[in-house]
């Protein structure tokens, strides 16, 4: 069982840190000021979820590998964020259409966390469920912005879900691990959360004049270390401090 | 023998140091106060997942109770119960409007889209007629502001339930 929390808990939390990292890669770059320090508030909210996760997980593992062992010397297949999570920033449409359809995930996923029987996993869902409300207000908000806006913002952000959609069944990759907990209480079933996902995600795009693509593409394979190829790029990076000078501290 | 509330009292002197007009008892983030065997145990409680200001306050409790002959000072975090807004003390509120941080204000749920924008009133002017320019400011628990009467930008402290 440990081995399957342990596995559990570094899938939510490299879903944080990964996210976290892209975001972070816009601090400077922001289309405008407020967008610059929204999205990397978002990044650090998402940073610090990752490093109680992290920190919970190297407990589970004890195996001397601290949070910032787990977050920057793993390699690539080690990695156990969904596939949606990595994609590149693009432009400002595509980078706020990602967030949208992980923020429309999280907030069901941490409500129903909550009341895991784990204690530290519920106590770390209560917590990121609050500042995730926030995310979720704001991203949602944009899709309306962007896609009931010009026609040039509608067919961009358009062209973003097009793109991203294929990548969010990963975020309900179901297997052994999961089914294991779920049968303990301590992970909650995807069912509910995708149905919440579902009616939060078509009520915006409606709002937004927006559509799902037609086709029924998915691309899984991220809570298993599949990885597209963006992940490498975004390690080498994120690692590279570690890696050069190792056991660097600031 | 030194008493608990002593230990409150001195915690006081602890500033949050990205709200230096709060003290970490304004600010609700001691859960707990202990000693024991001559040591301090103090438990707090972080604002936001991402707070830097976590390691600051830690370092600041252990040396402001140090310079209180309180020389074992043991320093504990803990995630649950989560922290809210509603943890600020009155006096804290007002300290943060005297210091031109707009003090939360409670708001209705946040998955209503678009909701009416709650009244936030100035800290320069005192006038309601603000608007917000972003959800997110220059740390984790603020918000963009601007007044439509004095024309001032201004932080508002917003709500965390
Ligand atoms: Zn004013």
């Amino acid at each position: 069982m440990n081995n399957k929390l342990f596995e559990y808990t570094l899938r939510i939390a490299d879903d944080s840190l990964i996210l976290g990292q892209r975001l972070s890669e816009l601090c400077g770059h922001g289309p405008i000021l407020e967008e610059d320090i929204a999205l990397t508030n978002i990044s650090l909210d998402l940073i610090g979820q990752a490093t109680n996760l992290l920190e919970y997980a190297a407990s589970i593992e004890n195996k001397q590998r601290d949070a910032d062992k787990l977050a920057f010397l793993r390699v690539d297949k080690e990695y156990k964020n969904s596939l949606l999570v990595e994609q590149p920033n693009g432009d400002f449409g595509s980078t706020i259409v990602r967030q949208f359809l992980f923020d429309s995930f999280r907030r069901p996923f941490f409500e129903a966390l909550a009341s895991s029987t784990d204690e530290s996993l519920a106590a770390i869902a209560k917590k990121s469920l609050k500042e995730t409300k926030y995310h979720l207000k704001h991203s949602s908000e944009w899709v309306i912005r962007l896609g009931d806006g010009t026609s040039e913002s509608h067919q961009r952000v358009q062209k973003s879900i097009d793109v991203l959609w294929r990548y969010h069944s990963d975020l309900f990759y179901e297997d052994e691990v999961d089914l294991a907990l779920v049968s303990e209480n301590i992970a909650p079933s995807f069912k509910e959360i995708k149905k919440e996902f579902n009616q939060h995600v078509l009520a915006v795009l409606e709002e937004a004049t927006l559509k799902l693509p037609d086709n029924n593409w998915e691309f899984t394979g991220g809570r298993k270390g599949m990885h597209s190829e963006h992940l490498g790029h975004l390690l080498a990076e994120m690692q590279y401090m570690q890696r050069a000078y190792p056991n660097m501290e600031w | 023998m030194v008493s608990l509330k002593s230990i409150w009292k001195f915690l006081e002197e602890v500033k949050d140091p990205e709200v230096p007009v709060l003290s970490i008892i304004d600010l609700g983030i001691v859960r707990e106060v202990l000693f024991v065997d001559q040591k301090a145990k103090i438990t707090i409680t972080p604002t936001y997942s991402g707070c830097p200001a976590m390691n600051h306050i830690e370092k600041d409790i252990s040396h402001v109770l140090n310079t209180k002959g309180i020389e074992f000072v043991e320093v504990e975090t803990v995630l649950s119960p989560a922290w809210t807004t509603d943890w600020i003390s009155e006096n804290g509120k007002k300290k943060l409007f005297e210091y031109g941080i707009a003090p939360p204000v409670d708001e209705p749920d946040k998955s209503i889209l678009f909701a009416k924008p709650i009244e936030i009133q100035c800290p320069q002017c005192y006038s309601k007629d603000t608007s917000m320019v972003s959800l997110f400011g220059s740390t984790s628990c603020k918000a963009q502001y601007k007044c439509n009467v004095c024309l001032e930008p201004f932080d508002y402290f917003k709500c965390l339930k």
